[in-house]
């Protein structure tokens, strides 16, 4: 990915403009690619049904509805246009909103419409921007303890190579990555839950209770976190490793230095660039991907309404999940990639 | 080579010391390099022992219920408290009979399941493995061979693949497949599905590794030469590169395979795996998300059933992937 700067072609001039072009262009590419997931999305709920031979109408109302308001159905949701017209009317949606007609009814979806959902005819935006905190809330959480503890685990592991202390902690860092998130999950709410009693282990959102929202959070936050330190750890001793072989090292130490700061200033830094990248596309992917979690712990999350959405067979819902999910893994990327030039000074943006 | 030792009459002096540092000097291919290598890693071999066990359980399913269980479908309500559903017997039910104990509801025997389970388990994986492998391989070469618009029009469909959110785009799209198709019903739709969705999403992982091999390898000397002697492009692909991509494509193959037994699970979880009655890991854990107050074996049985089979491959594909490169790349 980033192998592309030609030859001849020193990094000399990375003035303001330079940056500003790249943004532009990524920016670009990331609309691009957004546009692709979504009409790959949409087309799999708009043109399977019909290869099979279901009429998508029969979602909204269920089979046994009348032949007039299945027509009514489908004339208002303009289901009879051709795919790329409803693929265009939903895009203009997104960006200007639509008003679904159907005779004297009229149906307004304002600005950001990703359309009305089949089972129970709730706009979707609104239902995403509700669902939306609850799992923003738990990457967060889970991100701060699984960077402090994976990272700190792998440098640790990594300076103390071959001892005991590295093998142990390598031996949980390969257990934690081979349990399955719903598993973790499961034992810890039979013995913190239900075993100890200690919290009751139930949602509560913030405004309601703040210790309450705590208690419901921790375990999520703890088993996600698990997982994630797991593989960061390996990855960071890993790195850490490589580059504590590196003559950059060598050079520092030959210099005098001393070794908190050849590890805290020379190695640390290369060490979290790799980690930085990896961050931001796991961050990005947990808004659609902590869909085990919330189920486990029934937080209402993104990915809870996602898999509700699946049993009801609700389109429209899972489109606009999908999509945000998109989103916030593109966006992810083209932020870390922009970080990634401020801490290793040697990339080169092209 | 050694002459026969009646032949002596023919066996001069020079030949037994020509014999003699020969043997010293056997060549080594890296194959056997590696091998020996893996032979020395204990921990790895333990986990290659699991594995090929774990074969012998999906390969002979049949044969060990028949032996040990009962048929994975049969409900054994006799077995189950009508009040709370749960299992009558101490420990989720386990006894010499039922030896993993039986399900809460229906009292099907979780054993059976158990064993029937790891079939679905180790087929998707392998077979999604292999799809990503081909898919990966193929795209990577061309890729990293040919450079150009080639290199550019595979890294986007790369990159949209990785922005893809996976896990709800297998759900959504296994949600909308009808249940027969191309004369494939029921469980074998889904694990079609299933196979080819997660190989399609793991090949851009294998492809990115063997594009940047490929890169690298192009521009070695036996390539030119291979070249200068009129080899042809199919040739120089498939003969001269394929052959030294063999080494990193194992290390990530065998390392894919415990990431997707993870999915097929998590899918399985969610709902979205085979279809009930074929029982599948994932979800037995599903359904032990009810029950985990009141019959906690129930979930700890396909959860280490799960956690085992990972544990195994993700031990063996290190040991791997330390003896063919022992620098480690990682």
């Amino acid at each position: 990915m980033a192998a592309c700067g030609g030859p001849g072609n020193p990094r000399a001039a990375a003035g303001p403009s330079t940056v500003l072009a790249y943004i532009i262009r990524r920016l670009f590419a990331v609309v691009v690619m957004l546009l692709v997931i979504t009409l790959v999305t949409f087309g799999i709920f708009f043109l399977i049904p019909k290869w099979v031979g279901v009429d998508p109408a029969t979602y909204f109302i269920g089979k046994q509805a009348d032949p007039a308001s299945l027509e009514g159905i489908r004339k208002k949701m303009g289901l009879d246009d051709p795919i790329l017209v409803q693929f265009g009317k939903f895009l203009w949606g997104l960006v200007a909103g639509r008003d679904y007609a159907n005779g004297t009814d009229v149906t307004h979806c304002s600005a950001p419409c990703f359309g009305y959902s089949f089972r129970n005819e709730q706009a979707i935006w609104p239902v995403l921007t509700d669902r939306l905190p609850v799992t923003m809330q738990l990457a967060a959480g889970a991100c701060v303890i699984w960077v402090v503890v994976g990272v700190g685990t792998g440098v640790v592991s990594a300076l103390k190579r071959g001892s005991a202390l590295d093998r142990t902690l390598m031996t949980v860092a390969l257990a934690g990555v081979s349990l399955p998130i719903y598993f973790t999950g499961m034992i810890a709410l039979a013995v913190v839950v239900y075993g100890l009693g200690w919290i009751d282990g139930q949602y509560v959102p913030f405004g309601e209770s703040a210790s309450g929202w705590f208690g419901g959070m921790l375990l999520p936050w703890v088993t996600l976190a698990f997982l994630y330190a797991a593989m960061y750890a390996r990855m960071t001793r890993a790195t850490m490793l490589e580059i504590m072989g590196e003559d950059y090292i060598r050079t520092a130490r030959a210099k005098g230095l001393r070794e908190p700061v050849v590890i805290g200033k020379h190695a640390m830094r290369s060490t979290m660039t790799p980690v930085l990248t990896i961050l931001g596309m796991d961050l990005g992917a947990l808004v659609g991907g902590a869909i085990l979690t919330e189920t486990t712990f029934s937080l209402p999350g993104i990915g809870q309404a996602a898999v509700k959405a699946i049993s009801d067979k609700d389109f429209p819902l899972i489109l606009g999940v999908t999509l945000i999910a998109a989103v916030a893994v593109v966006v992810a990327n083209l932020l870390v990639d922009l970080l990634y030039a401020v801490v290793d000074p040697r990339v080169r943006l092209s | 080579m050694t002459a026969p030792l009646h032949d002596t009459a023919e066996t001069t002096v020079a030949d037994v010391a020509a014999d003699i540092p020969a043997k010293a000097i056997e060549g080594r291919s890296p194959g056997r390099i590696a091998w020996m290598r893996l032979k020395r890693d204990k921990v790895a071999l333990a986990g290659g022992v699991i594995v090929v066990f774990l074969i012998l359980v999906a390969i002979f399913a049949p044969l060990i219920v028949s032996a040990l269980g009962h048929p994975p479908n049969d409900f054994h309500e006799d077995k189950i408290d009508p009040l709370f559903g749960t299992p009558t017997g101490k420990w989720g039910g386990i006894s010499g009979d039922y030896l993993f104990g039986v399900e809460p509801v229906n009292g099907r025997d979780v054993f059976s399941r158990i064993v029937y389970g790891t079939r679905i388990s180790l087929l998707v994986a392998f077979l999604s493995a292999i799809v990503a492998v081909v898919l990966g391989t193929f795209f990577g070469i061309m890729a990293g061979y040919f450079g150009g618009w080639v290199d550019a029009a595979i890294g986007r469909v790369m990159d949209v693949l990785l922005a893809f959110p996976q896990l709800l785009f297998i759900m959504s799209l296994v949600s909308v497949m009808p249940n027969s198709l191309l004369g494939f019903s029921g469980t074998g739709v889904r694990m079609g599905v299933l196979v080819v969705v997660i190989g399609f999403f793991g090949w851009p992982y294998v492809g990115r590794i063997v594009r940047g091999q490929t890169l690298s390898l192009r521009e070695r000397e036996y390539v030119d030469a291979a070249r200068s002697l009129g080899a042809g492009r199919g040739y120089i692909l498939f003969r001269e590169l394929l052959p030294n991509l063999v080494a990193p494509i194992t290390v990530y193959a065998t390392l894919m395979i415990p990431t997707n037994i993870l999915t097929e699970a998590a899918l399985s979880f969610l709902g979205v795996g085979v279809k009930p009655p074929t029982s599948s890991w994932g979800q037995m854990l599903f359904k032990a998300l009810s029950f985990y107050e009141t019959d906690p074996i129930f979930m700890l049985i396909p959860g280490l059933a799960i956690f085992v089979t990972v544990l195994a491959f993700n031990l063996f594909g290190d040991g791997v992937r330390d003896a063919l490169d022992p620098k480690g790349s990682r």
